[in-house]
């Protein structure tokens, strides 16, 4: 599925349309699927929600900070529910058996990748909108209200948030379901060193130049700049950018590889663990 | 001028960690035949398959499809294809109709909703059409997957057990559909069964395989003529059990 392949980079809006409309029946069919994608990310504003309100009350520096935590928390929640509902929607695809008829049909492996990234979208789009208008009406937070900003962030989380899902789909296609765990749990390795909930210079001094190769780093320090400084840090949303491109790359490079080596050993007739 | 056949394999190989699951196997399949690909399991029907609908990348050799060349040039041609295969299902949630107008799409079919109409009259599916395809019984469920191969009239049919887990009523009339799609479009076949009758009442050609070699390659009959047998599966249970063909003739 390389490049090599002759006509492999040719795109057809129909069959990536197929795709999109093949998720759409799948979430319409069964609503505990729509009920999970909102779940989890209105259980965490509320939790978050009383965290920030009560350290607000209790502490001068979060009381000039209003709304960095639950900010994070919805930021975090953009990166880290993007890149499920870009795995969720490929590893139906496994748990179907349906993954043969995908890649014996004439369906691209970019035009299944657009597919996928749409539905990451819809998806992120129905469990997040209800909860980001929950959070103004709970809390008075308004993401809404950070405007421009909003829509850099957003683009930049939702580029890694990507790069992240295409890889991991990859190990999936290469090793089966024994490998479904890195969908759910990848991305909290960029937790702790992406520094969501604190600025970088909390992190160990050698530890630092770590945390600035990822680009969501740049959102969460430019989230704190927008919210404790109210400045809009443009520099780090480039920064950001340009980091995404090579993670984006480096994405579907590794996805391209992982699918060749599928289909040397087989595993692509093989679909389960 | 000779009509080129739908499928050529030269000298194909397929190695896994240093096992040979195919090993050095040529043949051409004549377009507008229908041919059956024999063996045991583990025989390497499915890698043969799998290598020929471009699935799975061979070792070394070479395979040909409708002119194009396996795995590289498969975009050229796999709207003309289509396949069915125990291996793999149809989205379970998803009803027939919604299924066949995804497939549909991807594979670029004109009058998509006539051809959905069209195919599921003639395959009795018409009254689940907007059935969920997992609430289906084993028979329904290999009705839309056939329905599905056939969605985009294919040239060349690849299909894996197509009638395995089926009544022998269901059966008789999955493989009476399948005769007449093949005439009517003079599309060409290669089916892997275990089933000897569906073998024989289709196939003009039979390829016996065993341990990833083509142990014997003919038209039934000549089969049979030769190993003195009466029925292919009797013919194949000599070559799985490695009896030889002129002694058992000589018997």
């Amino acid at each position: 599925m390389s490049a090599s392949v002759e006509g492999a980079l040719d795109f057809s809006p129909r069959r990536v349309a197929a795709m999109i409309l093949r998720y759409w029946y799948l979430l319409r069919s069964s609503w505990p699927r729509l009920l999970d994608l909102m779940y989890w990310p209105l259980v965490q504003m509320i939790t978050w929600g009383f965290i920030q309100y009560y350290v607000m009350q209790n502490a001068g520096f979060f009381a000039r900070a209003g709304g960095t935590l639950i900010g994070a928390l919805l930021l975090w929640d953009i990166l880290f529910r993007g890149q499920l509902g870009f795995s969720i929607a490929f590893l139906e695809e496994m748990w179907a058996r349906n993954i043969g008829n995908l890649m014996m049909s004439p369906l691209r492996p970019v035009e299944f990748i657009t597919a996928l990234m749409v539905m990451s979208i819809v998806r992120l789009s129905i469990g997040a909108v209800p909860v980001t208008l929950l959070a103004i009406l709970f809390f008075g937070f308004n993401l809404y209200g950070l405007g421009f900003a909003l829509v850099a962030f957003f683009i930049n989380l939702m580029l890694t948030s990507w790069a992240v899902g295409i890889f991991v789909s990859g190990l999936v296609l290469r090793n089966g379901l024994g490998a479904e765990n890195f969908a759910w749990s990848i991305m909290f390795v960029f937790m702790p060193l992406a520094c969501v909930y604190y600025p970088v210079t909390t992190l160990p001094v050698w530890l630092q130049p770590a945390a600035w190769v990822l680009p969501p780093t740049y959102v969460f320090e430019g989230m704190r700049a927008l919210l404790i400084e109210h400045t809009f840090r443009s520099d780090l949303m480039l920064d950001a950018l340009g980091l995404n491109v090579l993670f984006f790359a480096a994405g579907v490079f590794g996805f391209l590889k992982l699918l060749q080596a599928a289909r040397r050993n087989g595993s692509l007739m093989q679909t389960g663990e | 001028m000779p009509v080129s056949p739908a499928i050529k394999v030269e000298r194909l190989v397929k190695i896994y960690k240093q096992v040979p699951a195919v090993d050095d196997i040529s043949f051409e399949i004549a377009t507008g035949s229908i041919t059956a690909l024999l063996g045991g399991n583990g025989a390497g029907k499915t890698t043969t398959i799998a290598m020929i609908m471009g699935l799975i990348t061979p070792t070394s050799g070479r395979v040909t499809v409708l002119g194009a060349e396996m795995p590289q040039q498969r975009y050229r041609v796999l709207h003309r294809m289509n396949f069915e295969s125990p291996y793999v299902e149809m989205p379970m949630r998803l009803t027939i109709r919604q299924n066949l107008t995804v497939f549909g799409m991807l594979y670029g079919v004109a009058n998509l909703a006539d051809r959905i109409k069209e195919l599921c009259e003639a395959l009795d599916l018409t009254h689940l059409l907007d059935r969920p395809t997992g609430k289906l019984s084993a028979g329904q469920k290999t009705r839309v997957s056939l329905a599905k191969s056939l969605l985009n009239s294919p040239e060349l049919l690849l299909l894996d057990e197509p009638t395995a887990s089926l009544d022998p009523d269901t059966a008789d009339w999955v493989r009476a559909h399948l005769e007449r799609y093949c005439h009517e479009r003079g599309a060409t076949v290669l089916l892997a069964s275990h089933n000897m009758a569906e073998v024989e009442r289709l196939c003009g050609r039979v390829i016996i395989m065993k341990q990833g070699h083509i142990e014997d390659d003919d038209a039934p009959a000549r089969l049979l003529a030769r190993y003195g047998r009466r029925t292919l599966e009797e013919v194949f249970l000599d070559v799985a059990r490695g009896r030889d063909e002129m002694s058992e003739a000589a018997q």
